[in-house]
């Protein structure tokens, strides 16, 4: 590791987010996923001879809302152009792009690593057509292709090169997706492919202000693998330089298996694509009416949401950032708010048992079946009293996997909280009788005793009584 | 007479009176088919089961019969038909059968036209000469010693060979009009953008334009009316009201003013072409026109900078035929690449090679610049030279080609030589303007044809203007003996 000392990393990325528009970008097939192959298809985006593109506008919409919220400049005049390459994925043997005047310029958007904002300059955004998805017989004697995802509209998102480690990427990606997932122009998820980054990754020596030579990095499929690539050719590229080699500048294939990543082709196998401007498809005029209109869409975003959240609500930074990282978990700690007024408390249970069960099954908020509305009313009943803690966290797991209201469940199972004098007394008595050692350690000035006696009435009780009260009936029971 | 020498609106009332069914004019066409095409080569495929189906429904039908109804035509074979094998005169796609019909022959469809069959063409449309079509050269019906013409080569054949009561070609660089010229029958070329190109293959997306071939100025104007029109599938579609073509056609010309570019009417053109243009002049003079010279400087740039920006988007235009997804696939490649290069080296003729090479050339980094970027700002400054013209002029004028048509094989191994023939409609086609040829005599017993180019979308003009020269002339009237 003492490489890092030496050598500087510099990345940036080049994400593509596909527009969850209704239809693709030049036709009326429907983009939904997991069609079955080739069924979402017609001429034109199977590129039949004499089919012609006709631009989606809310693919245009979607890209604009999408530049805006990344602070770029929207071009006035914006146009398509054709990327020329052979690939039976690309029925045109043309995929079509933008070249020169992409729909948004010169954005930003502020990250945070280790408590600190850095600002990540992003080149430009432009919109284009996605490819049609391969696959390779068993054996190699033979490859599918699916066109059903040709012609989905995708933006392609160049960042600076301004990142500078593989977290400050994972916190750029994060970002940039947070705020996709904010303007709602995707479902923007790896795993699905609606969200795909590929990177530019070199090393130079501390204090050197000219970039070394990069290699780009593809087939990085989720967020713990772009982490894990990008280690990875960090280690690479300065074991390179530290034998005093040279890195060569090729696309690199990350093998998430393998834990390593693998030459693809060099610089002068690199395509010359021929781009010219696609004269199936007129100019695009992007007028300031068009521009407010797309503008006023916009909605809140997540370091607005953030501020919001500190200053309204006093949420520690932290919280805050870790909540408004995601539209839908922010929506849940929003819904919550309509049923108790306690934001710290919501807090603590979604940065707490909720987050830790997500993490733990991989899943998104909305794969449980919990509402705001039943995390809300279960503090509610915890300010009441009704319910202790302990059987909180037994209602909350409830909660996750049938999504009833705490109510509800409390009362099936029979978990309202004992709180009358009476019955935990007698609990109380039966217990002191029960294990005198302890009551004599108690006396003898231990005051640790207590907590094991109080502990020993919550289980005669199955959880229900009041933890307080008991420990207060005990030591007035024990003092007498 | 032949049937297909009456009059559209006298065939018409035969058809309405019921002295005359489709299913009889139907059969007249795939008569003289039979007869001709032995020795013209016009026609690829025959729709002969569809279009009797096509006749015997339209003869049941009872609803309102429009002037097009039952009208026997041909259409070039570029232009996608639904179900009936559309190949491009190219061997890479014999196996083709569309899918979709283009909007033009959905058109002509709902005007109740009868499609007969697929016009033979140069491969893709690439050519003057009809010679490069893969399956067979067409032959001129006025002398099948010598080219129809091209590309629409079989569209003016077998309109000239009366096969067909009219034909679309489509024309890029002049490839409606110059074969009109070489056959003798009227050919024109709308305004980019007036005539959806949905579903026709495209050569140069920028250019490209579907158009009629007819045997007279009102044949044209009625088949343009079919056809004309904005379409959402079309992006390049222009959205302009469409005037009535036919009731443009009065015969009046008193006051239009003519301009004749000089560089039209110069080095290269055949003297007896010229005398033609001047004879036809002096009609239009006659009736009361006026006309003079104008320049039109940039001319001399316009083959060059057309073989550029053509031969660029046909590289990326033919670039889908890559023997994957349909046509014909070379059989046993070794690996992906050798698919590619098997299939597209066996699939392509040499004019669509030499011109996707040209054109792949042109956009290739570190060459861009040079050529395909300089060739639109040669475009730019020849429309700019219409612009101004159009300034002063009502129409421009003359010949279509600078010579008549030349004989089979005569320029093959030239391919400059060859590109040359199109000296007189390439500017037109990168000014985007309509044009129309109408015969104007003939030259050692071969059509001449007289070229009128209008302002972008005032085809009612130029049509006016055909069809009164046409009405004080016999040129028209002229049949091959075949």
């Amino acid at each position: 590791m003492t490489q890092f000392n030496t050598y500087e990393t510099v990345i940036g990325l080049e994400v593509h987010v596909e527009l969850h528009t209704a239809s693709k970008i030049f036709c009326g097939c429907s983009t939904s996923f997991g069609a079955p192959p080739n069924t979402h298809t017609c001429p034109i985006c199977l590129g039949h001879p004499g089919v012609l593109p006709v631009l989606n506008r809310q693919a245009v919409d979607y890209a604009m809302k999408a530049a805006m919220a990344l602070n770029c400049t929207v071009a006035d005049v914006s146009k398509f152009d054709r990327k020329n390459y052979f690939y039976p994925d690309s029925p045109k043997a043309y995929q079509i792009s933008q070249f020169d005047q992409p729909i948004g310029e010169n954005g930003w958007i502020d990250i945070e690593v280790n408590g600190e904002t850095k600002r990540i300059g992003i080149t430009r955004l432009h919109l284009e057509e996605d490819a049609g998805k391969l696959t390779h017989v068993e054996g190699g004697f033979a490859s599918l292709v699916d066109f059903n995802r040709v012609g989905t509209p995708l933006i392609e998102i160049v960042s600076e090169p301004d990142l500078r480690s593989p977290e400050e990427t994972k916190a750029y990606l994060e970002k940039l997706r947070a705020i996709m997932q904010y303007c709602d122009v995707s479902d923007v998820k790896m795993e699905e492919g609606s969200l795909r980054c590929d990177a530019n990754v070199s090393l130079r020596p501390w204090g050197q202000e000219k970039l070394g030579t990069r290699a780009e990095l593809k087939n990085m499929n989720s967020f713990r693998g772009v982490q894990r690539g990008l280690e990875y050719e960090q280690l690479r590229q300065a074991d390179i330089l530290d034998a005093n080699g040279t890195v060569v500048q090729e696309t690199r294939r990350w093998d998430d298996a393998q834990g390593k990543t693998f030459a693809m082709r060099g610089k002068e196998e690199s395509h010359d694509y021929r781009y010219f401007p696609d004269p199936d498809l007129v100019r695009l005029f992007i007028d300031s009416e068009w521009k407010e209109r797309v503008r006023a869409s916009i909605p809140e975003l997540p370091d607005a949401r953030q501020a919001r959240y500190s200053a309204e609500y006093g949420l520690p930074a932290y919280d805050a950032a870790v909540i408004t990282s995601s539209k839908k978990l922010a929506d849940f700690f929003e819904e919550s708010l309509v049923y108790t007024k306690d934001a710290k408390a919501v807090a603590n249970w979604i940065m707490g048992d909720l987050l830790a069960y997500l993490n733990q099954n991989n899943k998104e908020i909305d794969a449980v079946s919990i509402t705001g509305q039943g995390l809300g009313e279960m503090i509610g009943l915890l300010e009441k009293g009704t319910i202790s803690g302990k059987i909180a966290k037994t209602v909350f797991k409830e909660m996750l996997e049938s999504g009833k209201l705490p109510q509800q469940i409390v009362e099936e199972q029979g978990l309202v909280q004992i709180s009358d004098e009476g019955a935990i007394k007698g609990i109380v008595e039966k217990v002191v009788a029960a294990n005198p050692q302890s009551v004599e350690d108690y006396r003898a000035g231990k005051e640790k005793a207590i907590g094991f006696l109080v502990g020993q009435v919550m289980k005669e009780s199955r959880g229900k009584a009041n933890p307080g009260l008991a420990n207060k009936l005990l030591v007035d029971y024990l003092n007498a | 007479m032949a049937l297909f020498d009456m009059r559209l609106q006298d065939l018409h009332n035969e058809l309405a009176s019921g002295k005359l069914s489709a299913a009889e004019l139907t059969e007249a066409s795939y008569k003289r088919i039979a007869e001709t095409d032995e020795r013209i080569g016009a026609f690829l495929t025959l729709n002969e089961e569809g279009a009797r189906a096509r006749a015997a429904e339209l003869d049941r039908s009872g609803a309102e019969k429009g002037l097009l109804h039952a009208m026997p035509a041909g259409i070039k074979d570029n232009i996608v038909t639904k179900g009936l094998r559309t190949t491009c005169a190219s061997q890479f796609l014999t196996n083709y059968n569309p899918i979709y019909d283009a909007t033009a022959a959905g058109k002509l469809n709902a005007a109740g036209a009868v499609t007969i069959g697929k016009l033979n063409m140069d491969e893709f449309a690439m050519g003057g000469s009809n010679e490069n079509s893969s399956f067979r050269p067409v032959r001129n019906p006025w002398n099948t010693d010598y080219v129809p013409g091209g590309s629409s080569g079989g569209s003016a054949a077998a309109v000239a060979a009366g096969q067909v009561y009219f034909a679309l070609g489509s024309d890029t660089g002049g490839s409606i009009r110059q074969p009109a010229s070489y056959c003798g029958v009227v050919g024109l070329k709308p305004t980019y953008g007036l005539v959806s190109r949905f579903g026709l293959v495209a050569f140069a997306s920028s250019l490209d334009a579907i158009g009629p071939l007819t045997k007279n100025v009102e044949d044209s104007a009625y088949v343009l009316q079919a056809i004309a029109g904005h379409d959402g599938m079309d992006s390049t579609s222009a959205e302009v009201a469409i005037p009535d073509y036919v009731s443009s056609l009065t015969g009046d010309v008193a006051g239009m003013h003519i301009g004749v570019p000089k560089e039209y009417m110069g080095q290269g053109i055949d003297p007896k072409v010229k005398e033609s243009v001047l004879a036809a002049l002096k009609v239009f003079e006659s009736l009361g026109a006026t006309w003079e010279e104008v320049s039109l400087p940039h001319t001399e740039y316009a083959v060059a900078a057309y073989y550029l920006l053509a031969s660029s988007e046909a590289s990326s235009n033919l670039a889908r035929f890559d023997g994957v997804r349909y046509g014909v696939r070379a059989d046993n490649p070794d690996n992906l690449l050798d698919l590619y290069r098997k299939s597209r080296s066996q699939g392509f003729g040499q004019e669509v090679k030499r011109r996707i090479m040209l054109g792949t050339y042109a956009l290739s980094s570190g060459y861009y610049d040079a050529y395909y970027l300089k060739a639109q700002k040669v475009r730019t400054l020849i429309k700019r030279d219409f612009d101004q013209a159009f300034e002063k002029f009502d129409l421009l004028l003359g010949p279509t080609a600078p010579t008549p048509a030349f004989r089979i094989g005569e320029q093959i191994g030239d391919p400059l030589t060859m590109y040359l023939n199109d000296i007189v409609t390439i500017p037109v086609s990168l000014a985007g303007v309509p044009a129309i040829s109408v015969p104007c005599g003939f030259v050692d017993g071969l059509p001449v044809g007289l070229q009128l180019i209008g302002k972008a979308f005032d085809e009612a003009t130029v049509l006016r203007a055909a069809h009164a020269y046409e009405q004080n002339t016999d040129h028209h009237k002229a049949r091959p003996q075949l």
